[in-house]
């Protein structure tokens, strides 16, 4: 089943002038959120993005952007907290959310 | 020595003066010790210490045409991995991941770019396989940027499918995988095993609560009752256990919302099922359905970090709004629970 989130929060970017149609976003989204048409990448499931990172992470090009980040609620709290990216120290303590 | 690439710098290890070959040698069978060390660490046993050293293990008798999968050195990600490699001569990449899994280290960059590249050196991979191809898991993308891998140490990567038990069947049919191979699931049984987790994350603040509601007892400013302890107890578990259980049946998008939801419903049950007895009164009640759906919300909320769907940017979202409320209601609430020790 398809699980929903919030609708148009997600700050994915896809910059279709620089694709090349190489397909390695395609191969590396964990929801299916690019397909290949005409040669080139499409967004076709912008909600079902979770801002991993791997698409931008992975294109040879650059032609995609999106902010990625330790998306827990616990490391956004202790990002505010400290005035710094989030961040919630799994490895450090004994945690073990991770 | 430093090398420049694309904008980035990438330290490789230069004082590996060392040309030996160290290959460990492991099997695909997981013991008892195994399966047990894997269900003490979802209860947050030994979670820390349950690693594995980082470097080049096989698997069977491999050659050096033999593929190299690549995984992180939490025991349970090597584990996951070396169960679905039964009679395939294989070499397993260990990646010094601080015994953090796959996607979360990833994420984090300790799955990455510069640890691959290194790890390769150190262990002098080049020398023991003939091929340039790594195996990696899809996941493992959010950290690992194939092509700058490609041109720092010549080795190709290649993302195999989302989960290990596809593994078989993606090196059967030329290194492909399946569209449904490279999705990533959160079905009933994924969210099942991540709630223990969940529990024992709580424990710290509820004996903190609790200790708390024993002094204010002691100094007879507070007048706390097994009934308080069972209410707060079943918001824990309302938002550590069943939203993550019923998550996609639960109304509404945001997590913080589906929270409150069963929490308000657990309030109702307390509430309705003491309305007779002499554990509650008007007050203690208001404080009740202010409290408890602002527990299980801060809980289902923490769940957020858990899953597998949801976006960074929306949980921001989410949280603006979440926050505030469950501060404010607590608050609320909690001063509402003392004057209603007074007043009775």
């Amino acid at each position: 089943m398809k699980h929903k989130y919030l609708k148009n929060v997600v700050t994915l970017k896809l910059i279709q002038e620089k694709c090349i149609g190489c397909k390695m976003c395609l191969n590396v989204c964990p929801h299916g959120v690019f397909e290949l048409k005409d040669g080139k990448a499409q967004i076709i499931d912008k909600d079902s993005c979770m801002e991993c990172g791997a698409c931008a992470k992975n294109c040879p090009c650059s032609a995609i952007e999106v902010n990625s980040g330790t998306g827990c609620a616990q490391a956004i709290i202790v990002g505010k907290l400290t005035g710094t990216e989030p961040h919630c120290g799994c490895s450090d303590e004994n945690n073990g959310c991770c | 020595m430093l090398k420049m690439n694309s904008n980035r710098k990438v330290k490789i290890c230069c004082s590996n003066n060392n040309n030996n070959i160290n290959i460990i040698k492991s099997t695909s069978e997981l013991t008892f010790s195994d399966i047990l060390g894997s269900l003490k660490a979802r209860w947050g046993i030994n979670r820390m210490n349950f690693k594995v050293s980082a470097g080049l293990y096989s698997l069977g008798t491999p050659d050096s045409n033999s593929p190299v999968m690549v995984t992180g050195n939490y025991k349970m990600s090597f584990d996951a991995l070396r169960k679905e490699l039964i009679g395939i001569n294989s070499y397993i990449l260990v990646l010094d991941t601080k015994g953090i899994n796959v996607w979360c280290a990833a994420s984090k960059g300790t799955f990455g770019t510069n640890e691959l590249v290194n790890r390769i050196k150190k262990v002098n991979l080049s020398q023991v396989v003939v091929h340039k191809n790594l195996i990696l898991p899809q996941l493992s993308a959010t950290g690992v940027s194939a092509h700058e891998v490609q041109k720092i140490s010549g080795f190709k990567v290649i993302f195999g499918p989302v989960r290990a038990e596809d593994i078989p069947y993606f090196l059967n049919n030329e290194m492909k995988a399946t569209p449904e191979m490279r999705r990533v699931r959160f079905n009933f049984l994924d969210r099942l095993v991540l709630t223990p987790i969940e529990i024992v994350g709580s424990l710290k603040s509820s004996l903190i609560i609790f200790g708390i509601m024993f002094l204010l007892n002691l100094l007879s400013i507070g007048n706390f009752k097994s009934i308080d302890v069972i209410a707060y107890l079943g918001a824990i578990l309302s938002g550590c256990v069943l939203v993550p259980m019923f998550l996609p049946w639960i109304p509404g998008n945001a997590f913080s919302f589906k929270g409150a939801l069963i929490g308000f419903l657990w309030a109702l049950l307390v509430v309705i099922l003491n309305w007779r007895t002499a554990n509650i009164n008007f007050l203690n009640s208001l404080a009740y359905l202010l409290i408890l759906p602002s527990v299980a919300s801060y809980y289902a909320m923490n769940f957020t970090g858990c899953s597998t769907y949801t976006s960074l940017s929306g949980v921001v979202k989410e949280m603006k709004v979440a926050v505030p409320f469950i501060i404010i209601s607590i608050v609320l609430g909690s001063i509402l629970l003392l004057i209603s020790n007074f007043a009775s």
